[in-house]
């Protein structure tokens, strides 16, 4: 689990805080606008465009061509944001996303990462032994499905399509949005209906 | 000469042996504290004035010591790395942060 923060880290970002305030670099205004901005992204705008994908072709076809601009095309602002690629699985082949290095994350689809995501036990295991980590996870791979695990950075973020689960023929994209979880989107679960 | 690489720096994770047998503990804690929140609104508006980079704050942030990295909390790490970075270019005096 993560911990509280130290008093003297607390104390430390006062007067980081006050020290930038009067210099005129920020205004408190502007964290709390930032704040609130960065509080509206969250799993639910993948699991979206994921929905999307499952039922409309052309949008598959561009969310794996360029997730930025299907992100866009979901309302959703990249500015700033790093390219966001998107991986599909298939019968043959399960993705999983880490950042071995950080915690690179498509904040922009899937807002904060979880502590997990970011804990050294995930980053340095995900890469080494991706099934045993599934496990804990409760999440069994069928025989014969590949994992291929990808390292999300600075400069590209990922994010994974997962399969359209069996016994969803019909459902409209609302429905089929609400059984993808952040965790799907990561790659360390699997959509259930 | 020898061939050998040499070792991983400290944020470089991904296979490290010493986490081999931690499990990863499924939690949700996301969205963080008011702490993290502020500091990640901090780095989003430094970025975005042009102020910092996200590899002049990664580089900050990898310079922690090791002992330091790992008992440092996530945000505590950022706003370590990030201070310094803003100490580092002038726009703060290091004074105002003690």
């Amino acid at each position: 689990m993560a911990h509280a923060p130290s008093a003297e880290s607390v104390a430390l970002l006062d007067r980081f805080v006050a020290a930038l305030v009067a210099k005129g670099v920020l205004t408190e205004d502007q964290i709390a606008t930032q704040i609130a901005s960065t509080d509206r992204a969250s799993p639910e705008i993948g699991a979206r465009m994921v929905a999307r994908a499952w039922t409309d072709a052309e949008y598959r076809a561009l969310l794996l061509r360029d997730g930025g601009q299907a992100a866009e095309a979901m309302g959703v602002s990249m500015a700033g944001a790093p390219p966001l690629g998107v991986l599909e699985d298939t019968d043959k082949v399960h993705h999983l996303v880490v950042c071995t290095l950080c915690s690179c994350y498509p904040r922009a689809v899937l807002g904060y990462p979880p502590h997990w995501y970011k804990s050294a036990a995930y980053r340095a295991r995900a890469v080494r032994e991706p099934r045993a980590v599934l496990a804990e996870w409760g999440t069994t791979l069928p025989d014969g499905v590949a994992v291929k695990v990808v390292d999300s950075t600075a400069d590209f973020r990922w994010m994974v399509l997962p399969q359209r689960p069996a016994g969803t023929e019909g459902w409209d994209a609302g429905r089929l949005a609400s059984l993808v979880t952040r965790d799907a989107l990561v790659g360390v679960a699997l959509p259930r209906a | 000469m020898t061939d050998e690489a040499p070792p991983p720096a400290t944020h470089d994770l991904g296979g490290a042996p010493r986490f081999r047998c931690t499990a990863v503990e499924p939690d949700d804690e996301a969205p963080p504290d008011e702490f993290g929140k502020r500091v990640d609104a901090l780095r989003q508006i430094l970025g975005r004035s042009g102020l910092m980079t996200v590899d002049e704050m990664r580089r900050c942030i990898e310079a922690i010591p090791e002992p330091e990295y790992h008992a440092l909390g996530y945000y505590e790490r950022w706003l370590r790395g990030i201070s310094a970075l803003m100490v580092e270019k002038g726009v703060v005096q290091a004074e105002k942060l003690r």
